[in-house]
């Protein structure tokens, strides 16, 4: 191949991505803070203009969910904007989220009865482009009503994250990525009694464009950690035998 | 009556309750009328005068709400109406000419109510007290012109001035029967015999003396009315006469720099329903487009049956327009206003009592640590605490444990939530958090927080403790 068809080619690529809703890399777009998992998208960048899919198979996975998605929130949010929570049966603690550098305050929720009006509210708030991000916490979602979502953030910009909780069927949706968080054993420095930081196995299981990856994070009041699993299970090992 | 059993029409009726163990006439229709019966009579003496008379029960409140429901209706014919013992005053001025004139005017209300059923006797001057004489006394339909009240009132008899009935009766006896027979006697002598309350109503009558009413509703100083030639029956027609009365009340709430709260569209129906629908905003606006989309989501809930005929949009509740607003959330105005604006939206589909914001409240007990605020701009006063462990997810109610515990203090072994066994393996605790007595008696908590066999995160506590008798365990959230 030569070397000026390499460079159409990438040319193109870059063209396509930007028709595809991702930003044109090294524009405005900034990197979210979130290390080592955003070399996962492409143009190694969180896609912020994107509704993300958010798995979770049981109550104990759901919070760690919402957790890491309060991780995402606290970086987008930073000191200013503004959120909008929807849910059909909430259980979000709002002082809770003040450990994810979220001010609550800035965090509306929005509780709704019927799944029809959930999705109602979540396109109508992700068509809004002063809000920072749209959380959605719905079970089922259609590609159609995914397809729509994914429009409304196009133009107006917003991050939009459906959590679903317990899905009947995990279909196919065209949301620029799905991820599984599950809550993992934390561990204290030492043979310290207790309970540690919040560790979590959080999958990239579908990306657009992307390379799927599969990370071990603790959050702590220093922020977010990576932890390579040889690390972690030599420790585990020592744990046990001592 | 005759609306709900039209075929009572041309048959004569009387309703009648219990007074004093007999059957007492308290209200006659216009053909038991001609045959001689009248109210205040004994049933068994109108039997006895028209057999064929039919009899239903008075019901004392039905004749008040009768009333009120039809001032309501007659809203359409002017913004004020009020309520007098037995009748309805409306006040016309500056209305008359949409209905080409007086006589129009009056025209069309009697043959609205008569079409209804109902018989009405109207008189129309320009003092309460000169109208209200012709109305009860005077010929039917007569109008007054103006500064003309004595001549019209002087040939009628001295009850219609509105008098206790001692004062007429006494006038009566002293062969002063129409008003116009003591009207020219000098004032002095009057009030020496029939006390300051004739001179009043006098006065009143003749225009002297100013006379208050009160509408049975505030006239709302940001109203637009829309009167429609055909009634209308579609969507698309309400929503360009929502359009229109939009656009006008606009254009007055920017002059005076003002932006409405609350707004009401009443739609009246030509059978006499009134159809209603409300929005209200959570700042000051006066944005078309904006209002227009709120209204849009409940355009649909109106039905408009046989057609509407009369539009009318009001705004309740109207506040100065700032320029510059507190900052919300550090945004600027522009976003600002643009969530302001969703969330309006938001409120008129799913309701506004399911949008929620949060502040920090003083208090250690998990469920009263939160205050529900619904403005939008309200700070804290207090910082969020974050020293303390706290889930993200908490129940809404605790639920019910099993547990075993090792020993009193203890964090437990293994629990059963759910019908799942969780092992134990590490934990946190107790963190006691104790009943605010001065709100509500009860135990204290001894909250732990412990991960399982599969490093989820709990938040469990203790009702109590073990010196009495066996306390109970509940989940009551979890961590991430």
């Amino acid at each position: 191949m030569r070397l000026a068809d390499k460079d159409i080619i990438e040319q193109l690529q870059k063209q396509i991505l930007v028709l595809q809703g991702n930003h044109k890399p090294g524009s405005e777009q900034l990197s979210v803070g979130l290390g080592e998992i955003e070399t996962a998208f492409p143009g190694n960048v969180f896609p912020r203009a994107a509704v993300h899919e958010l798995i979770s198979s049981s109550a104990e996975d759901a919070s760690s969910t919402n957790g890491f998605i309060s991780v995402i929130l606290g970086k987008l949010m930073q000191k200013n904007g503004c959120c909008i929570w929807i849910s059909n049966k909430r259980k979000i603690f709002p002082p809770a989220l003040k450990a994810f550098g979220i001010d609550p305050e800035r965090i509306l929720f929005v509780d709704t009865w019927k799944v029809k009006d959930a999705l109602w509210t979540i396109e109508e708030a992700l068509k809004c482009d002063a809000l920072t991000a749209v959380v959605g916490e719905i079970s089922e979602i259609s590609f159609n009503d995914s397809r729509r979502l994914q429009l409304a953030v196009e133009k107006s910009k917003v991050t939009g994250f459906i959590h679903r909780q317990q899905p009947k069927v995990i279909n196919a949706v065209a949301c620029v990525s799905r991820w599984k968080i599950s809550p993992v054993a934390s561990i204290l420095p030492g043979k310290m009694p207790g309970v540690g930081f919040p560790r979590w196995n959080v999958e990239l299981l579908k990306v657009r464009n992307g390379q799927t990856g599969k990370w071990l994070l603790q959050w702590s009041p220093k922020g977010l950690e990576y932890i390579s699993e040889q690390i972690s299970t030599t420790k585990m090992y020592e744990r046990e035998t001592a | 009556m005759l609306r709900r059993q039209p075929e009572l029409k041309d048959s004569p009726f009387v309703l009648a309750n219990n007074e004093k163990g007999r059957r007492v006439v308290k209200a006659v229709n216009n053909i038991a009328q001609g045959k001689g019966v009248f109210t205040g009579m004994v049933v068994a003496d109108c039997r006895a005068l028209v057999p064929e008379l039919q009899l239903f029960d008075y019901d004392e409140v039905q004749p008040k709400k009768l009333l009120m429901s039809l001032a309501e209706w007659c809203i359409r014919y002017t913004p004020f109406v009020s309520i007098d013992e037995d009748g309805l005053i409306l006040d016309a001025s500056g209305c008359t000419h949409l209905w080409g004139g007086e006589q129009g005017y009056l025209r069309e209300i009697h043959t609205r109510f008569k079409n209804f059923g109902y018989h009405i006797r109207m008189g129309m001057a320009d003092t309460i007290g000169c109208a209200w004489a012709l109305c009860h006394f005077g010929k039917n339909g007569s109008i007054i012109k103006e500064g003309k009240q004595s001549e019209a009132i002087s040939g009628l008899p001295s009850a219609a001035l509105r008098l206790e009935q001692s004062a007429w009766e006494k006038l009566e006896k002293l062969g002063l029967k129409t008003i116009g027979s003591f009207m020219t006697m000098p004032r002095t002598a009057l009030r020496r015999r029939f006390g300051q309350g004739l001179l009043t109503r006098l006065d009143q009558a003749l225009g002297a003396e100013m006379e208050m009413l009160t509408p049975i509703k505030p006239i709302c100083p940001f109203e637009e009315r829309l009167p429609s030639i055909e009634p209308i029956r579609t969507a698309p027609g309400i929503e360009i006469a929502l359009k229109n009365l939009l656009a006008i009340l606009c254009e007055r709430l920017t002059k005076e720099n003002k932006g409405l709260r609350k707004c009401e569209l009443r739609c009246y129906r030509i059978d006499g329903n009134i159809q209603k629908i409300e929005i209200g905003t959570n700042r000051p606006t006066r944005n078309v487009i904006h209002l227009f989309k709120l209204f849009e989501l409940k355009i649909q809930t109106i039905e408009p049956d046989l057609g509407i005929e009369l539009f009318i949009l009001e705004a309740p509740v109207v506040e100065e327009l700032l320029s510059s607003q507190d900052a919300l959330w550090a945004m600027s105005s522009a976003s600002e206003a643009a969530v302001a604006e969703l969330i309006d939206k938001l409120a008129g589909k799913i309701g506004s009592n399911a949008i929620h914001r949060y502040l920090p409240a003083q208090h250690f007990w998990p469920e009263r640590s939160i205050i529900e605020t619904s403005s939008l701009t309200e700070k804290p006063d207090t910082e969020w605490r974050t020293d303390l462990p706290r889930p993200l997810h908490l129940l809404p109610k605790p639920e019910y444990i099993e547990v075993s515990v090792p020993m009193p203090d203890y964090p437990p072994l293994l629990f059963h939530y759910k019908g799942i066994r969780h092992t134990v393996k590490k934990a946190d605790g107790p963190e006691r958090i104790e009943q605010e007595w001065w709100m509500q008696e009860g135990q204290y908590r001894d909250y732990y927080c412990v991960e399982d066999e599969n490093g989820a995160r709990y938040w469990l506590f203790r009702l109590g403790d073990y010196s009495s008798g066996n306390p109970k365990w509940f989940i009551h959230g979890f961590f991430t």
